[in-house]
C-alpha cells in the first residue's frame, strides 16, 4: 500500500504561506529528503529574513534564524563546530543574491561542506512585492513601477552561472516546481545535495524556480505558466557544476 | 604555578582564549589587533580547532553566532571600523541570547580614523553597539594581565549569562609587553540545553531566533533580559581603587588611560594634593555605587579618557552630577601624558571643579 503522508521532518503545523506559493512545496522535498536519508536528528537548518522567515518552526530538526542574508555563514560556524551535523540553509532570492551575496558566494569559494535550498521567485515577498536581484527584465514590481528597466538598474543575477565558476563549490544545480515533472527533478536534486554533503563532498546549492502569486499579481495556476513562460528561459534548467558527476554515473 | 612568561597583550588574550576552551576564532584583518589572528592561525590547528579568515566582519560576527548556537566557545576580534561592521550581528547575539566573546583593540575615529589607540568606542560598547534595547559585559583591560585574565573571565561571564562580553582594549596594551602569568585556574562548563546540535530524535527541537511578531511576548523577552541585566549589574561590578578612599580628587580611567593618571596621582600626592583612582574594569555594568561613594568625600572629580568625553556622562550620572566632573583628554591617537593629567588634578584641586 503506498500512503502519501506528511515527511516527519515537516513539523505539523499550519504553514502561513499565500495561497498558491510554492514555498510549501519546496519544504516538503526538503522534509521528504531529510527522511529518505534519515538525518532529521542530526541536521540544523538556517532560516532565512524573508517570506520564509518562520522556516524554523515548520521543520523539526534543530534550526537557527539568521539575519538577512547571513544564513550561509551562520551556517558556516554550525557546520565548523559540529562537523557531523547536516547543515542547510533556506534562503530567498533578496537574501542570497542581494543582501547576502558575500557570504553565497564565500561559503562556496570555501567548499563549505553545507547545502544551500536557494528559492527564486523574482521578487521581494515578505516586504509586499519590491524588485528583486533576480526580478526579470521589464518585470513590474512597487519598485520598478514602469518595469525593470536594464539600463538603469542593470541585469538579474544568474546565482548558478555565477556560481559555476567558483572553484569551492561542489554541485549546483537549477530546477522549478510548477509541474509534476519538474517537482520530481526538484525532490532528486535536493535528496543528492544532502547526500553530497553526507559524504563530505562540499557546497551544493539547489536554485529552486518558485512563484508569488500574490506579488505577481495572478492566480496559482496562472503564476506557474508565468514561472514557465518567464523564468525558465531566463533561469534555464539544468546540472550547472557536479563535481563528482562521473563518480556518480559509476555508481 | 604562577611562573611568568612575557608576551604581547593580543598574544596573551590569544593564549587565554584557548586555555578558556575556546576552539574557533573568525576575524578579519585589521590594524592594530592583527597579533590576535596571526597567533590564533598558528595555534588552532595545532590544537584541532578552527581558525578561519572570513571574508568581511560581517560574516565573521555571523560564523560566531553559528557555533555560539551549536553551543561552543566562540570569539572574534577586530578593531573599530571593524566592530561597527560587527553591529548588526551583536544585536542579534543579544536578541537571540547567545554566548560570545568579541575583542575591541580601539583605534581612533570616526571614519577610517587612524590605526593609533583611542578609546572612542565607549559609546558603541557600553549603548549603542547595535539596533533594539540590550548590553554587553564590557570589560577594560589595563595590562597584558588583564588581557589574560579578562578574556578567561570573560568567556566564563558569556556563558554564565547567554550574553556577549566585549572586551574593550586599545592598541596600547595590545602592543606592549609585560610579564604575565597565564594560571588562569580550572574552567566553568555550563549546560546548554537549548544548544542547535541535531535532535538526535530525543527531544523537540530547539530554536535559536530572536524575532517574535507579537508584541506582548517581545516586551517579556525584553523585559526578562533586563532582569537578567539588574542581577549582573548586583554582582558583576569590578573596579579597582587606588588612594582613593580619602580623596578629595577623584580621578576615573580605564585601560592605558588608568596607567598614565597612576603616575599623575602619585605626582599629586607629592604636591600634597590628595588625589586617588577609581578604574572601572567593567565599563559595563560601571561602579555606580564606588563613584557614588566616593562623591562623599571627593570635592571634584577628573574622567581621564582617549575620547572626546564619553565616560564622562556615566561619572556624571553615577554620581548624579552632585561634584563637578573635569575632562582630561586627548584623541585621535593621542594618549594623554602624566603632566597634562596631574593640571588638570591641579585645575580640580584649585578651583574644585568650578569652571
Amino acid at each position: 500500500m503506498i500512503v502519501f503522508d506528511r515527511p516527519h521532518a515537516l513539523a505539523d503545523v499550519k504553514l502561513h504561506y499565500c495561497p498558491g506559493c510554492t514555498h510549501g512545496i519546496v519544504h516538503r522535498l526538503v522534509a521528504q529528503a531529510i527522511d529518505e536519508l534519515g538525518i532529521e536528528g542530526r541536521t540544523v537548518g538556517i532560516a532565512p529574513v524573508g517570506c520564509s522567515v518562520f522556516a524554523y518552526n515548520y521543520f523539526n530538526c534543530d534550526m537557527v534564524e539568521a539575519a538577512h542574508g547571513r544564513a550561509p555563514a551562520v551556517a558556516t560556524g554550525v557546520k565548523r563546530a559540529n562537523p557531523d551535523n547536516i547543515v542547510f540553509t533556506y534562503q530567498g532570492d533578496g537574501d542570497l543574491a542581494a543582501i547576502g551575496t558575500a557570504e553565497t558566494v564565500h561559503s562556496a569559494a570555501r567548499g563549505e561542506n553545507i547545502t544551500v535550498i536557494f528559492v527564486n521567485n523574482a521578487i521581494y515577498g515578505m516586504t509586499g512585492g519590491q524588485m528583486a536581484p533576480t526580478t526579470l527584465p521589464g518585470q513590474v514590481t512597487q519598485t520598478s513601477p514602469y518595469g525593470r528597466k536594464v539600463e538603469s538598474v542593470g541585469y538579474p543575477v544568474r546565482v548558478c552561472e555565477l556560481l559555476s565558476n567558483v572553484t569551492g563549490a561542489a554541485y549546483l544545480e537549477r530546477v522549478a516546481v510548477n509541474n509534476v515533472k519538474n517537482v520530481r527533478a526538484a525532490a532528486a536534486a535536493i535528496k543528492k545535495a544532502f547526500r553530497y554533503q553526507m559524504e563530505g563532498k562540499g557546497f551544493s546549492l539547489i536554485e529552486v524556480l518558485s512563484t508569488c502569486p500574490t506579488n505577481w499579481g495572478l492566480t496559482p495556476d496562472k503564476a506557474l505558466a508565468w514561472l514557465e513562460e518567464n523564468m525558465i528561459p531566463y533561469y534555464p534548467l539544468g546540472v550547472y557544476k557536479d563535481k563528482f558527476a562521473e563518480e556518480g554515473k559509476q555508481a | 604555578m604562577s611562573e611568568k612568561v612575557l608576551m604581547k597583550g593580543n598574544e596573551a588574550l590569544a593564549e587565554a582564549a584557548i586555555m578558556a576552551g575556546c576552539r574557533h576564532y573568525f576575524g578579519y584583518p585589521i590594524t592594530p589587533q592583527t597579533e590576535v589572528a596571526a597567533y590564533l592561525a598558528k595555534r588552532m590547528p595545532q590544537i584541532g580547532g578552527t581558525f578561519l579568515q572570513a571574508e568581511s566582519e560581517i560574516a565573521a560576527i555571523n560564523m560566531v553566532i553559528g557555533v555560539a548556537s551549536a553551543g561552543k566557545r566562540v570569539m572574534t576580534s577586530s578593531s573599530s571600523p571593524g566592530i561597527s561592521l560587527k553591529s548588526e550581528g551583536l544585536s542579534y547575539l543579544a536578541g537571540c541570547d547567545l554566548p560570545a566573546l568579541v575583542i575591541n583593540v580601539q583605534r581612533g575615529g570616526p571614519g577610517l580614523g587612524g590605526i593609533q589607540p583611542s578609546q572612542s568606542d565607549y559609546f558603541h560598547a557600553t549603548r549603542g553597539a547595535g539596533h533594539g534595547d540590550f548590553h554587553m559585559l564590557v570589560l577594560a583591560p589595563s595590562s597584558v594581565q588583564e588581557m589574560a585574565s579578562l578574556v578567561f573571565k570573560g568567556f566564563d561571564l558569556a556563558d554564565k549569562y547567554r550574553m556577549t562580553t566585549m572586551i574593550l582594549a586599545d592598541g596600547t596594551i595590545g602592543q606592549m609587553m609585560e610579564p604575565v602569568s597565564l594560571d588562569m585556574g580550572e574552567v566553568r562548563e555550563y549546560d546548554k540545553p537549548w544548544a542547535v546540535t541535531g535532535t538526535r530524535g530525543e527531544r523537540k527541537h530547539n530554536i535559536v531566533n530572536s524575532l517574535s511578531l507579537l508584541p506582548e511576548e517581545l516586551e517579556q523577552w525584553n523585559i526578562k533580559r533586563y532582569e537578567r541585566y539588574a542581577q549582573i549589574e548586583k554582582t558583576e561590578t569590578m573596579y579597582e581603587s587606588f588612594m582613593a578612599d580619602d580623596a578629595d580628587i577623584v580621578v576615573v580611567a580605564f585601560g592605558v588611560a588608568a596607567r598614565v593618571a597612576r603616575n599623575a596621582i602619585l605626582a599629586a600626592r607629592e604636591k600634597g594634593i590628595k588625589a586617588g583612582l577609581i578604574r572601572p574594569i567593567t565599563l559595563w555594568p560601571f561602579p555606580k555605587a564606588a563613584l557614588k561613594e566616593a562623591a562623599k568625600h571627593a570635592k571634584a572629580f577628573v574622567s581621564v579618557e582617549l575620547s572626546m568625553g564619553q565616560m564622562i556622562e556615566d561619572v556624571e550620572l553615577a554620581i548624579r552630577c552632585s561634584r563637578p566632573v573635569l575632562l582630561c583628554s586627548r584623541v585621535g591617537g593621542m594618549i594623554p601624558t602624566p603632566e597634562e593629567v596631574l593640571a588638570k588634578i591641579e585645575e580640580a584641586d584649585k578651583t574644585g571643579g568650578a569652571e
